[in-house]
């Protein structure tokens, strides 16, 4: 039944993308061009590699509100290692993530050994992350990278941006594991509901390590792509990346009550949301009016899901 | 479940000492007050100038609008949802009260209507969350989005200048005491007299500890929570007007992470998180000491930019400690 309505829900969606893309095509001729597709690919891969854990977050009824601070801590990290603390800059990217990845495990930890809604430790230590990025860096900025450092950001690799190749990859590995592995099935198990996976044997607490683990070193990963995309790292960085990042994954079909959700209907999510972005700028809306857009089609997806769901009889 | 709902506000067994009993309904409330104080000395003892008039003034009047927008909060909290728009509607109110006030309405429409606009935002948010059943975290991240990117679009980010003398009502100091601290005090206090001794004060708890079995004692959880935002709307709405005319301009923007400050002051106030328990005193006392820090950091020559690793430090630990504590409780 569940499986029925996911692939009617995604079909749906995926419809509803052509439909936006398709006008957007006719409303301005720009839209439809390599060139602009290609550039969109490149904007949309930070906020795509952060979706694809917080896919498997909010699959367990979860959910991570830290990811912005934790980019924009490990950019700030990557700069202080490289200039002030005189790290190679390998060095200084490596120890940056593996900070950034901690901040995911510490998030991690709050949630399973204190059980502490992840709602409020996330928004905890989105305040902290954050504090630590600007308390660090005392809002300056650190620039002057070396050349071969903007390759992760604006190289291409057979024409693709490389940041796209890498996003690809990392969809393929998301989608492997949550539909194919014993983890993924423990992450469906987890968000139907968590006592009963317990009593069947699944390493609850475990299995949710590795997801907010997981989040924190995507999130890094994004912040290098970031930090090479634009050659500057400042203190703000990703700031309110996870309201995309949590709009995208929600229309994408995952519902925020846990339990259901796939990595396809998250790229479905991704490319529809970037499109609107990129289809409402070139038709002159400011950015601020795109927000408003977002927070319309993050409220509009939730109520239809549920609305949906209901009438299924569903949970 | 149910000693949930009834463990705070009139705590303890009639056998325990009245000073038992008062520590176990404000322990954290009495926290938050010794820090404030503590502080005030030790900072004092360093550098003597953070006792001025004009020092304690703006650490308390300039921060009395996110006390009584922590005590909406609280109430929200304690009824079991979260609202995460409430920054976005702190600057949108002040916008509006701001553009009725340069455009020639009277101040009392300039004040009123904006509070009058946040109640009726608020309670259909409110009505949202209960009719449909989506997480209230969703809705007001949702919210927060449409109000902030409304303000700006429709703005443009300009400010407002020229306000009229008349309606800055924040600045207005009868007895020579800024009006909002006599806001701050007089709402806070209306309100934990509220919430302890009224029918629906009683029935935020109850819905707030265990919604089915509010529902299974004759409450509507649905009605309980139209009306905790509504009333968090009223709370907004003055906060939003303290906001407007504290400072000579509005910005016209949504201050940064004022929602996150909010939320935080109430849970640290001694708010559960998971809803059921609490009081509202203890957000004010929370949003007094979070500014304390923030003037206490410049005072001790500390960068500000700090303050938030500071604050998220202390969410954490109040959390932890609320966890640890409802563990060995059970």
């Amino acid at each position: 039944m569940s499986r029925t309505f996911l692939f009617r829900y995604e079909t749906v969606l995926a419809l509803l993308t052509v439909l936006a893309l398709a006008t957007l095509a006719m409303l301005s001729a720009k839209f439809f061009t390599t060139e602009n597709l290609l550039n969109q690919g490149r904007l949309m891969s930070e906020v795509g590699l952060i979706m694809l854990a917080m896919t498997f977050v909010i699959v367990t009824g979860g959910i991570d509100l830290s990811v912005g601070s934790i980019l924009g801590m490990t950019a700030i990290l990557l700069g202080v290692f490289w200039q002030k603390v005189g790290m190679p800059l390998p060095a200084a990217i490596v120890a940056a993530m593996l900070c950034g990845t901690l901040a995911g495990l510490g998030n991690g930890l709050i949630i399973t050994r204190f059980k502490v809604p992840p709602l409020i430790a996330t928004l905890a230590t989105l305040a902290l992350y954050r504090g630590l990025a600007e308390g660090i860096s005392q809002a300056r900025s650190v620039r002057g990278y070396p050349e071969w450092f903007f390759f992760f950001g604006q190289g291409e690799v057979l024409g693709v941006p490389v940041q796209l190749w890498i996003l690809v990859i990392c969809t393929v590995i998301a989608a492997v594991i949550l539909a194919r592995t014993p983890f993924g099935r423990a992450t469906y198990a987890i968000g139907a509901n968590e006592t009963a996976a317990h009593f069947s044997g699944i390493r609850v607490d475990a299995t949710k390590l590795w997801i907010y683990t997981a989040a924190g070193f995507l999130a890094s990963l994004a912040a290098v792509i970031f930090v090479s995309r634009v050659t500057t790292t400042r203190s703000d960085m990703g700031t309110g990346i996870e309201l995309d990042v949590i709009t995208g994954v929600v229309l994408g079909g995952t519902s925020i009550f846990g339990g259901k959700g796939t990595i396809i209907g998250t790229v479905i999510g991704l490319v529809l949301i970037q499109a609107l972005k990129n289809g409402l700028a070139l038709s002159g809306v400011k950015g601020d009016g795109t927000i408003v857009v977002i927070g319309v089609v993050l409220i509009g997806a939730v109520l239809a899901g549920a609305l949906l769901d209901r009438d299924r009889g569903g949970s | 479940m149910t000693d949930a709902v009834l463990s705070r506000a009139p705590a303890g067994s009639p056998s325990r000492s009245p000073v038992q009993r008062f520590l176990a309904g404000y322990g954290q409330e009495l926290i938050v007050g010794l820090a404030v104080i503590v502080l005030f000395a030790g900072v004092s003892i360093v550098n003597p100038r953070f006792l001025s008039d004009t020092n304690i003034n703006s650490i308390i009047a300039g921060n009395a609008y996110i006390a009584v927008a922590a005590v909406g909060m609280s109430m929200v909290i304690i009824c079991g949802h979260i609202d995460l728009s409430v920054g976005s509607l702190i600057g949108v109110i002040a916008t509006v009260a701001g553009t009725l006030a340069v455009s020639g309405y009277p101040v009392w429409v300039a004040w009123l209507l904006p509070i009058l606009m946040a109640i009726a935002i608020n309670a259909s948010v409110g009505a949202f969350i209960a009719y449909t059943r989506i997480p209230s975290i969703v809705v007001t991240l949702g919210m927060l989005s449409i109000l902030k990117g409304g303000l700006i679009s429709a703005t443009g980010g300009a400010w407002i200048s020229d306000l009229p003398p008349g309606f800055m009502i924040a600045q207005m100091r009868p007895f020579g005491i800024p009006s909002a601290v006599y806001f701050m005090v007089v709402l806070t206090l209306l309100a934990a007299w509220f919430i302890a001794n009224t029918d629906f004060g009683w029935s935020i708890y109850a819905v707030g500890g265990n919604s089915e079995a509010a529902r299974a004692a004759g409450i509507s959880p649905e009605r309980v929570t139209v009306g905790v935002f509504a009333l968090h709307g009223l709370f907004t709405g003055i906060a939003g007007i303290l906001f407007a005319t504290q400072l000579q301009v509005i910005q016209s923007t949504v201050p940064p992470n004022l929602e996150l400050t909010v939320i935080t002051a109430a849970v640290i106030g001694g708010v559960s998180i998971l809803g059921g328990t609490g009081t509202v005193i203890g957000s004010t006392l929370a949003a007094i000491l979070f500014a304390t820090i923030g003037s206490a950091l410049i005072f001790l020559n500390v960068s500000a930019y700090w303050l938030r690793a500071v604050l998220g430090l202390m969410i954490l630990a109040t959390v932890l400690a609320d966890m640890i504590r409802r563990r060995r409780a059970t």
